[in-house]
């Protein structure tokens, strides 16, 4: 797996590089899927692990395995990279014919794919590394061709012409990359400390999550209630910046904004997700205790941030950061539902990481073919879109639908489940959070309402439709959003299980269920 | 004789009674080379030709280097590193692993340092002859008759190379030294030859005499401060020995005399002593508050210099610094601990935010050496073995990186020279690709982002700090590094995301000497990173110093 990976980013710097990274996106896909088949849900915890010593001196270890979770978000991942790079097909073209582009070595459409590949390979690793200081490298490094895709290919449509464009962009690159790369530090201060910890009682240090695990299970490894506490603190912090959790989501909307549709979708359906499944995996796993300890405070800000980011969604004017602002509120029912501990709330913010990545591909991808072709991001410049280009409308109001959580749609289960979860443990919370979907509904309905309906507009009237090379993204999308929605038992099949080992970590049983079992939910 | 003076015949009862030393030549072998192919450098200068002097001091000098890394992998690889380590020399030098690891470093640094030294397309050519980066005529006067009277004739510097050999031979001996007295005389071998270098730039005259004259004098000054240091020490100990000092510290001294008795309870001469030695060598590493010096001497010293100072200067001088911390003063630990505490975290904190506001790249990377000497601080801090192997490693992977930043800064060049305006670098990315993208690994690296040196070599030393009980260290070193990775993504940035300026420096297509110095230190940045575990059992197999 990694080593097909790893060969995925040279391969793409050579010319055809589109049709090669198309190709090698496949192959992965293809793969992944090989991998989620061969995935037995009643097996062991990890399987198809592999492990070699590493940094011997270190303790470090390249073990990857995958677990109910994992094995979710890397199908999630793999499935959405084809759609990304089909859709920013044209983005990273030299701009035609003038002189600079051709006279200089630059060349970014090469570039370009390969960094998405690169940064593809990077996530399926940090899913799958299941010793912590190799999760901790890829963690960080994926933030560097994150970087590059960013600042060096960002959306050149801007209301003040390009120079602020570009201006906008570095500084949205920068903020995104010293944000995350603080947090990273931080969890590198933790990870060393676990380390010490480890290399303290256990003879030899190590970072491999299986044997600590197990040596907490047996009782070798006791840390200390400070000592866990902080060590919660410093995962946590990484995770909750790349999460991104209020208030430490001010990147997002900048990152989102200003770079092309297609890496929007990267940072948001991809690369995010590794921030929330980090929680799960390692926060809850490696420090229960402590996760215990800081719940309420989590589940406040989560809360906050599931408010906090639909309000703001509301009175946005440019379209992909209302979706960004969509995306914090999102983000906080997924880490509502992890911190809920309840073996619902964790499927349903399993389930919800992978609805949310492709319902936000979808109307992030719809919003961004939109808005090249009025080459404009303000709601204000549209109107009356549905009557120039009925199909591209009506794919963007399923995405929108499926954002806001209308029964039916993959999205709906997922939070479904997640506020059952939270309700049957924390009720007021898990009402308070209701209200989220009401706001969601105001600004996806708004949002659709401003650009779609309407007067058409003297700009907006000459819009082509869509494409075929962009049916061909959106429609596959919208089918998976259905069909997820009428029935997701195959995933809730794969994930439970794997809840249950994260619910027995944490040493927590779902409260006495005066509500809905969890079958209950979809059938 | 009066009660209370050490008397270095104390021992013998008159002069004829002094045995000839005995030399190990083989354990001395990188040294003697180095300095034995320095001294022929002279010879060449005096009795070659001019026109064949380049070629045959670049060979010698490359053959030197070359001959002496084979020596001392040679004693490596026949166990004087680990179970054979000795001293040698009648204990003025020690050959142990850290010795070794060291010397090896310097050696592969110094062969790129010749390397850079040794390039000639990078200017234009004067009348008609290739130069490099050195005044045509040192002693001239800068813009007058004389100087312009030995462009015209395509005189050449070739002096560096004896000079550069004289400093490398040096810094063979610091981190070996085994007595305060061979340590003097080491830290004045590699230091007396660095100035004359930083003074022979080409271009920018008058900023290179005066960054030799700023490095000179307060070079001076701490080494007066380090000799004072070793007189004191010799006052408390009755001798100049690293072992015999560290067992009088300890408080069981081999043969005990009246007059050691005497000055042995005397705290006030091993603690000023000891302080006013470690003083000399926070000079030397540049840790701060001593660190004024670094970026004027950085940025005045022509290019190839610097990279070869901060890189080999740091090696050898941490080396010396562990030596004296591990051997002389362990029974100090709890005296210098604090100190060396605060110190590491002062210079990682000034180093990162004074860098900020930097806006030349040979500050910026002046003042980056300063927070990456915090960095290896931390680790030195550590005081357990593991510190000691975290710090050789780090200062191998920290040497090749800088070696290689600095030769890119080489290539970037306008009509005035070398473009180290930061504003100039606007675009780079864009113009020539390859060099800023090598740039750019350089940068991650000092940034400590995984997969690269910098990175393992951070962990290393944070690791070891962590478990010598320096937590407080490490999150100081934690916070430093994410300032500091913003200054070096500032840059990347520039180089990638700005538009080029119309009248901005291009890149000089270099010969092989550079290609390859730049190439091996990517090389090594990448290795390093991804696969350290060989270079980290090396270190780990170093960490024991002989007494």
């Amino acid at each position: 797996m990694g080593a097909i990976a790893t060969a995925a980013v040279p391969a793409a710097r050579r010319e055809l590089a589109k049709w090669l990274a198309l190709g090698v996106s496949l192959a992965t896909f293809v793969l992944a899927a090989v991998i989620a088949v061969r995935f037995d849900p009643d097996g062991d915890r990890f399987q198809l692990t592999e492990s070699r010593a590493w940094i011997a001196d270190f303790g470090v270890r390249y073990e990857l395995g995958v677990d109910g979770i994992a094995v979710v978000l890397v199908a999630l991942t793999a499935l959405l990279v084809p759609f990304v790079i089909l859709a920013g097909w044209r983005d990273a073209d030299p701009a035609g014919g003038s002189a600079a582009s051709t006279q200089s070595r630059w060349r970014p459409t090469q570039g370009f794919f390969a960094l998405i590949l690169a940064v593809e390979a990077m996530v399926i690793i940090s899913f799958l590394a299941t010793d912590v200081f190799l999760f901790y490298i890829f963690f960080e490094a994926m933030l560097i061709p994150m970087y590059f895709l960013i600042g060096g290919f960002g959306d050149k449509a801007h209301e003040h012409g390009e120079e602020e464009a570009a201006r906008q962009r570095s500084y949205a690159a920068v903020k995104f990359l010293l944000y995350n790369l603080a947090g990273g530090l931080i969890m590198l201060a933790a990870v060393i400390g676990l380390y010490a910890a480890t290399s303290d009682q256990l003879g030899a240090g190590t970072f491999s999550l299986q044997e600590i695990l197990q040596a907490r299970g047996n009782g070798e490894l006791e840390l200390s209630t400070n000592t866990e506490r902080l060590l919660f603190l410093g995962f946590f912090f990484a995770f909750a910046v790349k999460a991104p959790l209020w208030p430490l989501h001010t990147w997002l909307p900048n990152a989102m904004g200003e770079s092309t549709p297609p890496v929007a979708v990267l940072i948001t359906a991809v690369v995010d997700k590794v921030g929330t499944f980090a929680m799960l995996r390692f926060c809850l796993g490696l420090f229960p205790e402590a996760s215990d300890w800081a719940t309420p405070l989590v589940l406040v800000l989560a809360l906050v941030s599931i408010l906090y980011g639909a309000l703001l969604a509301i009175g946005q004017r440019d379209i992909k950061r209302l979706i960004a602002y969509a995306s914090i509120s999102h983000f906080g029912f997924i880490i509502l539902g992890i911190f809920a501990m309840t073996s619902q709330g964790h499927s349903g913010a399993t389930l919800y990481m992978v609805n949310h990545g492709i319902s936000t591909a979808l109307l992030m991808l719809v919003a961004g073919f939109l808005i090249s072709r009025r080459g404009s991001r303000l709601i204000a410049d549209y109107g009356g879109v549905q009557k120039v280009a009925p199909v591209l409308a009506g794919t963007f109001l399923v995405g929108g639908l499926a954002t806001l959580s209308l029964p039916g749609l993959a999205p709906f289960v997922s939070e479904f489940l997640v506020l059952v979860g939270t309700f049957s443990r924390y009720p007021v919370i898990g009402i308070i959070a209701t209200v989220g979907i009401v706001l969601a509904a105001i600004y996806v309905l708004v949002l659709y309402q401003r650009t779609m309906t309407g007067p058409v507009t003297e700009k907006v009237a000459k819009l082509p439709d869509l494409r075929v090379r962009e049916v061909l993204v959106v429609a596959p999308l919208i089918a998976l959003l259905v069909g997820l929605g009428v029935y997701p038992k195959p995933l809730t099949e794969i994930v439970n299980p794997a809840v249950e080992h994260t619910m027995s970590d944490v040493q927590k049983t779902d409260p006495e269920p005066d509500v809905t079992p969890v079958e209950a939910a979809h059938e | 004789m009066s009660k209370g003076v050490h008397s270095l015949w104390m021992a013998q009862d008159g002069v004829d009674k002094i045995e000839a030393p005995h030399i190990e030549y083989d354990l001395l072998a990188p040294t003697l080379i180095v300095v034995g192919a320095a001294v022929l450098g002279v010879a060449v200068e005096a009795f070659v030709p001019r026109r064949h002097r380049y070629v045959v001091q670049v060979g010698l000098a490359v053959l030197a280097m070359a001959a002496a890394f084979g020596a001392v992998v040679t004693l490596a690889a026949t166990g004087h590193g680990t179970d054979e380590a000795q001293t040698a020399a009648m204990g003025a030098l020690a050959v142990d692993g850290p010795a070794l690891f060291l010397q090896g470093t310097i050696l592969l640094v110094g062969v790129l340092g010749v390397f850079t030294f040794a390039e000639r397309r990078l200017d234009p050519a004067a009348h008609g002859n290739r130069v490099d980066s050195f005044a045509a005529e040192a002693a001239a006067v800068p813009g007058g008759e004389a100087e312009q009277s030995a462009v015209k004739a395509g005189f050449t510097t070739t002096e560096v190379f004896p000079l550069l050999l004289f400093a490398t031979g040096g810094m063979l001996i610091f981190p070996a030294a085994n007595d305060l007295l061979t340590l003097f005389i080491a830290l004045e071998v590699l230091s007396l030859p660095l100035y004359l270098l930083c003074a022979v730039a080409r271009r920018k005259r008058l900023m290179s005499q005066e960054a030799a004259v700023k490095y000179f004098l307060l070079g001076a000054f701490s080494s007066a401060f380090l000799l004072f240091g070793i007189a004191l020490l010799y006052g408390y100990a009755g001798s100049v020995k690293y072992a015999v000092i560290a067992d009088v510290v300890a408080g069981n001294p081999q043969n005990m005399t009246p007059a050691l008795a005497d000055t042995m309870g005397n705290d006030a001469l091993l603690l000023i002593g000891g302080a006013m030695l470690l003083l000399g060598m926070f000079f030397k590493v540049g840790a701060v508050p001593f660190h004024m010096w670094t970026p004027d001497v950085y940025q005045g010293a022509p290019t190839p210099v610097t990279g070869f100072m901060a890189a080999a200067t740091k090696v050898a001088a941490f080396g010396a610094l562990l030596r004296l911390l591990y051997v002389v003063l362990p029974g100090m630990k709890w005296d210098w601990r604090p100190v060396m505490w605060g110190i590491a975290i002062v210079t990682m904190v000034v180093g990162a935010i004074l860098a900020i506001t930097q806006t030349d790249v040979k500050r910026l990377l002046a003042y980056s050496s300063i927070a990456h000497a915090g960095f290896i601080l931390a680790g030195v801090t550590a005081a357990n073995e593991e510190g000691i192997s975290s710090v050789l490693f780090y200062l191998a992977a920290y040497g090749f990186v800088t070696v290689g930043a600095f030769a890119v800064v080489t290539l970037v060049r306008d009509a005035g020279g070398e473009a180290t305006h930061l504003s100039k670098w606007a675009g780079l990315g864009r113009r020539s690709p390859l060099v800023a993208a090598v740039f750019a690994v350089f940068l991650l690296a000092f940034a400590g982002i995984p997969l690269t040196s910098g990175f393992a070599g951070k962990f290393a030393v944070f690791k070891a700090a962590a478990e010598g009980g320096a937590t407080p260290l490490v999150v100081v070193g934690v916070i430093a590094s994410a300032i500091a990775a913003f200054f070096y993504v500032r840059v990347i940035v520039l180089m990638f995301f700005s538009e080029p300026r119309p009248e901005g420096p291009a890149v000089t297509v270099p010969s092989a000497f550079t290609v390859s110095a730049i190439a091996v230190g990517v090389a090594a940045t990448l290795v390093l990173g991804v696969a350290p575990q060989y270079f980290l059992d090396l270190a780990g197999d170093a960490g024991v110093f002989v007494r």
